[in-house]
């Protein structure tokens, strides 16, 4: 099953690879992960997606706490919660499927941030499963590019990570 | 007044009660070595080998529970002390090493003996720090000592380039305390666990204690034997955990495991309630996990949230410093009424009887199981005892009945040959009173040979046990009964005349092929207080270690000395109790 962990860790030189040489080190998955500080700048704060069964999970969220910088380790998917993605798409198009590329940036409610070459560059954010849609609606061999920035999320109303 | 960064650190370890500190110069480090030698608090034993410096470290915490420290110089220094890091790790026990590195302009620059010391060492650390500013030294010097000891203790390894211990700064105060926000390890237990601890554990009809090296490193042995004999259960004890509490009572079942005894893994796989104090269910311990303890439940104590339902599902789970999560269940259960146990008790004196521990002596050789009960015997079981890894390290487990915590040193989850000799040494400085032997083989004492000479300048007098079978014995064993007897590499040529290197060395060196002679020479090298001896004793290079459960197998699947058919007991059995 798919999980989005949030972690708070002290914002210290070599705090990322930690967290990272864990999961290769233990054999978790990492589907994506993001990082970027926080309010208080001593502070970072880190999304993860990862899959496993339950003893996995535990595990994982067990391991990040013993690292010494990491502050609070949070599970997402298991409470009511945001999660969003952004991407960055470069499609090419001819006059005729610019047309159709335009209907689609407004079905997905997608912005185009440039257009050079015939090439548009389009920013699309939503949950992972939106912005796959997006890349299955397009001709494949018009997507020139993509930069996805993996999942980021937090939960919803007063409950704080 | 001014001091430099060598001074502050080194003033810094003097504030932190650090007596010995086991080290190797170079480049990088050799203001902090100048620092050293202005002072006389610390001694620095020159080890002749950086690993040397890390198992030597090691042992001494192990025999008396405080950090052990290691100075290296940057480069090859920190690779080579990299295995006796990772050793320390694996057994959790607390160090402090200080690495040189080069200057900070540059580092990344691919500069004379640079390596990422943070990086390579990141996997086998409980924590590390590289040193930016000179300013930096104090505190972390004190959050290193701080995450080395307290929680799961760990190595914990502090890198400091060469121009920050030449800078210079008003002296900062040494902290007394410190707090990490991040960093604050459980070690009271919970409550609500405790009862329902003592629940299952009064209602348990074929309970078991299942104690581990969490009970020594957590200085827990007094509290363990009070709730032992309050119990009257019967107790195993790890490879780690051996002496906590003491193997010559009548509780104690010995150790379990691959080479556990009958009746304690017998008793593990038959148990309803299986107590676990301090120990990880390592895979050695449990054999096949599928067919682990089928018909218990488990509690499970451990300092390590992470350790709790890794390997085996905990029914009820305690996270605490192993001695308050004993006092606290002696104190839930003094006035508990308990389940009758005797027909369990009656079922594992049965399983006893086949003594499983015994061997068949063979005229002309002598076997190695003999030597380590001549050592016990000469040593009244009182000294304290490093190994190397293989079969000795078996043999010394099972025929050493250890009474007391930290009597029992050797390398349970890294397995590094080469541990047992520095380790001696370690051991030796931090028990000066004590009687040390090394037990060992001729293949892993030559992995750390080198410190042969270390010992003569410290004068640190042990007692070398080397069963010497001419054969890298458990890879043997391995390959008789696993590959066929395909012998590839595990027979030891062309060894070294072991007296005469002793005596080149300036030890004192005694050779013994035959049994009758194996007494008296124990004898006269624990009388030579003042000199390490070298015993290089012949033995059957053809024992094997037994019990042993195959990799696979389950804790009922043993194969006995002397039986080719493996000892596989009968569900019902256990039903009958």
């Amino acid at each position: 099953m798919r999980h989005i962990i949030s972690v708070i860790l002290e914002d210290e030189a070599g705090a990322l690879s930690r967290v990272s040489g864990l999961f290769t080190q233990r054999g978790f998955n990492i589907e994506s992960l993001t990082v970027a500080q926080t309010t208080d700048p001593t502070l970072s704060r880190m999304t993860i997606v990862s899959s496993g069964n339950e003893r996995v999970l535990e595990q994982i969220v067990k391991q990040l706490n013993k690292l010494i910088e990491v502050v609070k380790v949070t599970d997402l998917t298991s409470q009511d919660h945001v999660e969003r993605e952004l991407m960055l798409a470069k499609i090419s198009s001819t006059s005729k499927e610019g047309v159709d590329l335009k209907e689609l940036v407004e079905i997905f409610g997608c912005k185009v941030v440039d257009v050079k070459d015939k090439i548009y560059t389009i920013e699309v954010s939503g949950k992972t499963k939106k912005i796959n849609a997006f890349l299955d609606a397009l001709e494949p061999s018009n997507i020139i590019e993509i930069s996805r920035t993996g999942v980021t999320g937090i939960s919803r109303g007063k409950k704080l990570i | 007044m001014e001091l430099n960064g060598a001074e502050i650190l080194v003033d810094c370890l003097q504030k932190e009660g650090v007596d010995h500190v086991f080290g190797y110069p170079g480049g990088a480090v050799l203001h902090i070595y100048d620092a050293i030698e202005a002072q006389d608090k610390i001694t620095h034993v020159l080890v002749r080998h950086e690993q040397g410096a890390a198992h030597g470290a090691d042992g001494y915490a192990r025999a008396n529970g405080k950090p052990g420290v290691v100075l290296v110089t940057s480069g090859p220094g920190i690779t080579n002390a990299v295995t006796g890091i990772a050793t320390a790790h694996m057994d959790s026990i607390p160090m402090v090493v200080i690495s040189g590195q080069v200057p900070s302009p540059l580092i990344g620059m691919d500069a004379f003996q640079e390596v990422d010391a943070t990086g390579i060492t990141r996997s086998c650390v409980k924590h590390n720090f590289l040193v930016r500013d000179i300013s930096d030294i104090a505190t972390t010097v004190k959050k290193a000592f701080h995450i080395a000891t307290t929680g799961r203790p760990g190595p914990v390894v502090i890198d400091i380039p060469k121009d920050i211990t030449i800078a210079k700064m008003e002296k900062e105060e040494y902290p007394d305390s410190i707090e990490i926000r991040s960093y604050k390890p459980t070690t009271k237990p919970s409550n609500r666990q405790i009862r329902k601890a003592a629940e299952l554990i009064s209602n348990a009809k074929k309970p078991i204690l299942y104690s581990g090296g969490g009970c020594v490193i957590g200085n827990a042995s007094r509290e363990l034997r009070e709730f032992t004999q309050m119990l009257g259960f019967p107790i195993t004890q790890t490879l780690m955990g051996l002496g906590a509490y003491p193997m010559t009572d009548k509780q104690s079942l010995g150790m379990l495991g691959m080479h556990g005894t009958y009746e304690a893994n017998m008793a593990m796989h038959g148990s309803d309630c299986v107590v676990a104090i301090g120990a990880r269910f390592d895979d050695r311990i449990t054999g096949n996990l599928a067919k682990f303890c089928p018909t218990a439940k488990f509690i499970h104590i451990d300092i390590d949230p992470s350790q709790i339902s890794k390997n085996v599902v905990a029914d009820i789970p305690i996270v605490g410093q192993t001695a308050q999560v004993l006092q606290a269940l002696i104190d839930e259960l003094k006035d508990k009424e308990l389940s009758d146990i005797s027909n369990w008790w009656s079922q594992i004196e049965d399983w006893r009887k086949i003594d499983s521990l015994a061997y068949k002596k063979s005229p002309g050789v002598i076997k190695p199981q003999t030597v380590i009960e001549a050592l016990y015997e000469v040593t009244e079981g009182k000294a304290i005892v490093t190994s190397d890894v293989g079969q000795h390290q078996m043999w010394a487990a099972q025929y050493y009945p250890f009474d007391e915590p930290r009597q029992w040193i050797n390398s349970g989850g890294l397995g590094t040959m080469g541990f047992g000799l520095p380790a001696a040494m370690g051991a030796k400085l931090a028990m000066p009173e004590k009687d040390i032997a090394c037990v060992t083989g001729e293949g892993s004492i030559q992995m750390m040979l080198q410190e042969l000479s270390t010992m003569l300048q410290y004068a640190t007098p042990v007692k070398i046990i080397n069963l010497n079978n001419g054969y890298l014995g458990m890879v043997r064993q391995w390959q008789e009964f696993f590959y066929e007897k395909r012998y590839a590499m595990s027979y030891m040529d062309a060894l070294p005349d072991f007296i005469k290197l002793a005596e080149s060395y300036g030890h004192l060196g005694i050779k013994v092929d035959q049994e009758k002679d194996l007494k008296p020479a124990l004898i006269e090298a624990f009388k030579q207080k003042e000199r390490t001896v070298f015993l290089d004793i012949m033995t059957d290079p053809s024992e094997n270690v037994f019990p042993m459960i195959p990799a696979g197998g389950a804790h009922c699947d043993m194969l006995l000395a002397g039986r080719d058919e493996m000892v596989s007991k009968d569900e019902t059995d256990f039903n009958a109790v």
